[in-house]
Parts: C-alpha cells; structure tokens; sequence
C-alpha cells in the first residue's frame, strides 16, 4: 500500500459559491435589486423590514424571503403589509445559504419586483460566511446589544456595505457610546454607509430610504445598459 | 402561505455552521480521493483565515461526526492559519492588518483589497492508495 500526499487547492464553500452566483444571474436577468440583512436576534430586522415596507410602498415592487429557524410568524408579519413574503425555516440551521434561497424563489413571483430583501438567520457569526446571490450586504446593530460588537464580530462588520444602528430611542437609558460604535466600525470598514435609526419613532429613516432608492434604480440602468 | 422547510427537505441540520462546512469539507475530501486514487484519508491539511468566521476546534469536531463510517474517518486535521494582509487601493502598500484596523498605515486610505484573511480551504491530502 503507498502512501500519497497531493495538493489540493479548493475553496471549502465552492459549493455554496457556485449556487450564489447562479442566484446573483438570476437576479441580474430580472432586473432585481438584493439585500442580505443580518443582525443578532431582536436587533429589529423584521421592525425595520416593516418600516421600510411603508416607507417605499407603491414606488418599489418589494418581495420578502425570511429565514427563521422556526415559525412562520415574520413572514405573516410582512404579508399583512400586502408584500409577497416567503419563509424559510432551517430548523435549527444558524444561517441561509445559497441552496435555500433557490427553493425559496420558486415559490415567489419576480415579475413586478425591484427589491428583495432576503431576512437572514438572526445571528452575527454563521451568516457572514455564506453568500447567497445578494448584490449587498446590511446589518442591523441595536444601541442595547452595546458598542463592542465591532470588535468581537469583525467579519460581519467588514463585509456588510450599511451597517443600521437601531433603537437611538434607547440611547438615554443604555451605556452605549455612539462614537465608538462609528470608530469601530470605521477601523473595519471605513466605506461602510452607517444609518442611525429608531424603527419605533421612524427617526433617521429618510437617508436610508433614499439609499435604497437610489440602489434599486441605479441596478436598473446598470442591467438596461447591459441587456 | 408559501414556506420552506429545509430540515425536511434536506439532512441540513446545522445548528453551528462549522457541521455544514465540515459537510462541505467531506464532500471535497472523498472526491479528490477518488480522483487520486486514495482509499483511506490519513491527514488533511486546511487553510483558515484569520478574518473567517471558524473556529477550528469547531471544525474538527464536527468533521470528526460527519467522516465516520467513510474513507476519512479518524484522518487528522491541521489547520494553517492564514493572516490578514490587505493592500491599499490609494498608495499601492500591503500590510497585516492587526487589531482589527483596515485602514492603510501608510497614507490612511480606506479603500483596500483584501489579500488574504478569509480562506477556508483545502490545501493537500494525504492517504494510501491501493496499490
């Protein structure tokens, strides 16, 4: 019996790369905008979902993809909205990944939509692994979870193109330093767009919604022009 | 309502996200092993970046569940790791990015590439073949 040793250079997640990448063609085709939105659990993904729903009502066609380890109770939410939702429950997987969201779009009519937002596990760590097609990255970041979180989820920070800080409202009743949270973040991802908002009081929501618009209708002519 | 339930659809019942990559990782193994001709997996050696959101323990622990019972069963892990270098967009200097700055020290500049840091790949296997 010899022994062997041979080199192999390939990437673990190749897999998962090659399933996002047709999910990205896909969206490309159909002219279709796509948000990754990533935060701890209770961080205010599905509030601020909610918000920016109303917010952007009857300009953007929106589609909803959430992902949940259970229940399909958040998807509910964003229907009552009257906005296609799909729900994805891992059943105790931490994050989505590309095969997910190819089972999860056959279930969704694409035609009339320029904006889908595809709500990730809730979980600052999985997910940031795992690409899904998604043309950016977003993280929500509430003002109760404290300003460390930079420093001990630095990949989530360094790869998400917005970071929201959500719930200012509490900013009064917690120890959370604003300027840290903004140096933090700036040392990781100094291009991060930082958005600071309050999902219950609506305060800061205008810049972030015409981030979004300015996106979805930037992608279109992107596409246009290609096609 | 539409709903997908992946448990049932598939065996992805990841509750740390290191048992799909140690999937990922077996899928990989047992077919470069075919492909040279290995029966039996002794060592694998992996790249894993400092930035990537692994734990190698994690890793091995879960590749240590999901290899039992194949040809990789019992192989041994070693884990290189790979530091985080950067290269600035601006001035053109590469650096280690340490304490979590990704900002060049040279000239300040905020848009970089990122070199290295986010590997998480095989890198050589070692086994017997049946000859």
């Amino acid at each position: 019996m010899a022994q062997i040793k041979v080199p192999v250079v390939r990437n673990i997640l190749q897999a998962n790369e090659r399933l996002a990448a047709e999910n990205r063609r896909k969206f490309d085709d159909a002219g279709i905008y796509v948000l990754n939105l990533m935060s701890s659990p209770g961080a205010g993904k599905t509030s601020l979902l909610e918000k920016t729903i109303e917010g952007l009502a009857g300009r953007i066609g929106i589609a909803v993809i959430e992902g949940d380890l259970q229940s399909s109770y958040d998807a509910e939410r964003i229907q009552s909205k009257g906005i296609q939702a799909v729900q994805i429950n891992t059943d105790g997987g931490c994050h989505l990944d590309g095969n997910m969201i190819q089972i999860a779009l056959d279930s969704l009519d694409l035609s009339e939509v320029d904006l889908l937002i595809i709500e990730n596990v809730g979980n600052l760590v999985c997910p940031a692994e795992f690409n899904l097609g998604e043309h950016d990255k977003v993280m929500v970041l509430s003002v109760a979870e404290g300003d460390d979180k930079p420093l001990k989820y630095p990949l989530m920070f360094q790869i998400c193109s917005v970071l929201l800080v959500n719930k200012i409202d509490l900013l009064p009743y917690t120890d959370c330093d604003m300027n840290k949270i903004r140096e933090r973040a700036r040392q990781l991802n100094a291009n991060q767009k930082i958005f600071e908002i309050s999902c219950r009081t609506g305060e800061g929501f205008a810049p972030w919604l015409s981030w979004i618009e300015e996106k979805v209708s930037g992608h279109k002519k992107l596409q246009r022009a290609k096609n | 309502m539409p709903q997908v339930c992946i448990g049932e659809k598939s065996d992805e019942r990841a509750a740390v996200h290191e048992l799909s990559i140690a999937e990922s990782l077996l899928g990989i193994l047992v077919e470069e092993a075919r492909n040279h001709g290995i029966i039996r997996i002794r060592k694998v050696k992996l790249q894993i970046g400092e930035l990537a959101a692994v734990v190698p323990e994690s890793l091995a622990f879960c590749f240590e569940l999901v290899s039992r019972d194949t040809i990789a069963q019992g192989s041994e892990i070693e884990v290189e790791n790979v530091r985080i270098i950067a290269q600035c967009l601006r001035c053109d200097k590469s650096f280690e990015v340490e304490e979590q700055v990704f900002l060049c020290p040279e000239c300040g500049g905020a848009d970089i590439e990122l070199i290295s840091g986010r590997e998480l790949c095989v890198s050589s296997i070692e086994g017997e073949t049946g000859e």
